[in-house]
């Protein structure tokens, strides 16, 4: 898949030759020095590396929140470059679910809300947001923690209602950093196994950054990067 | 994000952090509720005035030797009796006119005494200025005429000579010379900052004598009707100057000091207003400073909220919508604190308070302004983080 430059019908995101440079005190700072990859439809990936190796600037960019320095970012089959910031956050909106490390769960903000934030953004009605939010819980098996706010979870507990955040737009591609590195670690494999499960029951892609080597061996795809570029990928 | 689901939002955060808020507010309450106490005060100070030289009497011109200068020193008078006949002849009726000489004097009766104001006057003097008659009469013409020994008694002159106990027909003494109290004046109060029953009225002749002078101080004229004024002013200025070609004679209206004083409390409600405003300014400083701090401390929620599909624009009114929402409370509960600090103020207190509804609405537009331009700033940094930064921050 690799480099392949027809973009097939498959192909969720694609980044072609894409390069990221970051300004630091007038110094330009390379983070990826050219790297193409797709995701496709029900993917199952793991991107690995030490830090510093472009892993989380990759991740990124296939979640449209930065753009390419070079090179190209396609989601969804359009070309980032030519959308607004609107446009691109719409997008973000409708084919991706983030999950991050540190959760970003809003504090004082119950579960059932922090899960219906992404469905404010695309104008869903209040009553069906709700609706929605306590479905996607009850799917992460949260039904039972609807009302509670953040620092009345666990720290599996929490990373579950971020998932459900990410799901309940229905997205096509699941892109996690780090996911279970703030977790202990049962937590952490109940994390992984639901994401697996939403994988191969929902046909959602799902992406994980990581630099735990047993994590990214249980995925399909082993992305390795380092300084910069993929210098392996298996299969 | 629809404005409705925006407005939710920005509620919701402010709820989130109840006492930053509030003290958020407080500025912009202190400064709206100072705007409306401050102008109702200096509204309420202008009416009082007004209404105080309107009860002087209608229709008054008022005589005074050398030019009309507020704040420049009196002129020496060359006022005498028979130029106030040559300006009773022009206006064609004795009871339109009044005059005055004043002189400070010790009055007794008994063992009491009081230094206060005594004032030679003609008899007409009820007729053109509006005073009452508590007990008693008034002089009479015949008073003036022959210079008998008779006075009428300000209200407060009667209760430090006499108490409680009726002063007509009683002695007194004004300047060691012996009078006769034929009457006491209906309290009249404060008026232009001079407490109106602090004096005694004897009748011009009579005072000429005591005081050794043949000055009059001034005299006042009541027209006829209002549009007589200017005609009667300009001739009886005329026929005194024709008298006394080396002095000048100025005649003023009860519109020209209303005019005068208007314009000084005026410009006082102005400043008071401006000063107000500067502390609704700070307070409108204050919200957009808070709005800063908490565009940065939410910069990972701001980031999250991009990342979950939040337009640049969504995340900008979200924040904008908070700095008005925090301006106009506080513009509301401002107002009702000004208002009804007002009204007690004005209920408890002697100083006259007037709440205008150009304040109240001057105060609430400017705070809700205060809140949009301050909160613009804030807003657009919100609206212009970069994701991938916004989530990195600690």
């Amino acid at each position: 898949m690799i480099g392949s430059a027809e973009g097939t019908v498959t192909a969720l995101v694609a980044v072609r030759d894409a390069t990221r440079s970051y300004q630091l005190d007038g110094i330009t700072v390379p983070a990826l020095r050219g790297v193409s990859l797709t995701v496709e439809r029900g993917d199952y990936l793991a991107i690995v590396g030490p830090s510093g190796s472009g892993k989380s600037t990759l991740m990124h960019l296939l979640g449209g929140l930065d753009r390419p320095t070079s090179g190209r970012l396609l989601l969804d089959g359009r070309d980032v470059s030519s959308l607004s910031a609107a446009d691109l956050a719409r997008l973000r909106n409708e084919v991706i679910g983030f999950v991050f490390q540190s959760f970003h769960l809003l504090a004082r903000t119950s579960a059932r809300d922090n899960v219906a934030l992404p469905l404010i953004y695309r104008g869903v009605r209040k009553a069906q947001r709700r609706r929605l939010a306590e479905e996607t819980l009850a799917r992460v098996g949260l039904a039972h923690r609807l009302d509670h706010r953040p620092n009345q979870l666990s720290g599996g507990e929490q990373q579950r209602v971020a998932i459900a955040r990410a799901l309940v737009t229905e997205p096509s591609v699941l892109l996690a950093d780090e996911p279970t590195g703030n977790l202990d670690s049962a937590s952490g494999e109940a994390v992984l196994a639901l994401l697996e499960e939403l994988n191969a029951e929902r046909g959602v892609a799902v992406a994980v950054v990581t630099h735990d080597r047993g994590i990214a061996g249980r995925a399909r795809r082993q992305i390795t990067m380092r300084d910069g570029v993929i210098v392996s990928a298996v299969p | 994000m629809s404005l409705t689901e925006a407005w939710r939002v920005a509620i919701d955060a402010l709820r989130a952090s109840r006492l930053r808020s509030g003290l958020t507010m407080l500025g912009v309450i202190i400064g709206v509720a100072a705007v409306v106490i401050l102008v109702a005060i200096g509204t309420g100070a202008k009416q009082t005035v007004e209404e105080q030289v309107e009860g002087l009497g209608s229709n008054l011109l008022l005589i005074v030797p050398g030019q009309v200068d507020f704040g420049a020193a009196p002129t020496v008078s060359r006022l005498r009796l028979d130029d106030v006949d040559a300006v009773i002849r022009v206006v064609g009726d004795r009871n339109l006119v009044a005059v005055a000489t004043s002189s400070g004097e010790t009055v007794r009766a008994g063992t009491r005494s009081r230094f206060t104001s005594v004032v030679g006057v003609l008899e007409t003097t009820p007729k053109v200025f509006v005073r009452s008659i508590d007990r008693g009469g008034y002089l009479s013409r015949s008073d003036v005429e022959t210079g008998r020994r008779v006075a009428v008694l300000g209200s407060a002159v009667a209760v430090t000579l006499f108490g409680e106990r009726d002063p007509v027909g009683s002695q007194i003494t004004i300047a060691g010379v012996r009078f006769r109290v034929v009457g006491v004046f209906a309290p009249l109060g404060q008026s232009l900052g001079v407490d109106r029953d602090d004096e005694v009225h004897i009748p011009i002749t009579t005072a000429q004598r005591v005081f050794d002078t043949s000055r009059v101080d001034a005299m006042a004229v009541k027209a006829p009707d209002r549009d007589s004024m200017d005609a009667l002013s300009a001739r009886i200025v005329e026929v005194l100057r024709e008298r006394h070609p080396e002095s000048e004679f100025s005649a003023v209206t009860q519109e020209q000091i209303l005019g005068v004083l208007g314009d000084i409390l005026g410009i006082l409600t102005g400043v008071l207003a401006a000063i107000a405003g500067i502390s609704l300014l700070v307070g409108g400083v204050g919200v957009s400073n808070i709005m800063l701090v908490s565009v940065r401390e939410r910069t990972r929620e701001i980031g999250l909220r991009k990342a979950v599909g939040a337009r640049p624009r969504d995340i900008g009114l979200q924040f904008l919508l908070e700095a008005v929402l925090l301006t106009t409370i506080g513009g509301v509960v401002g107002i009702a604190l000004g208002v009804g600090t007002a009204l007690i103020v004005a209920a408890i207190t002697p100083v006259p308070a007037v709440v205008t509804w150009w304040s109240v609405a001057l105060a609430f537009g400017v705070s809700a302004a205060v809140g949009i331009i301050f909160g613009v700033v804030p807003a657009q940094r919100a609206g212009r983080l970069d994701p991938v930064v916004a989530l990195r921050a600690e």
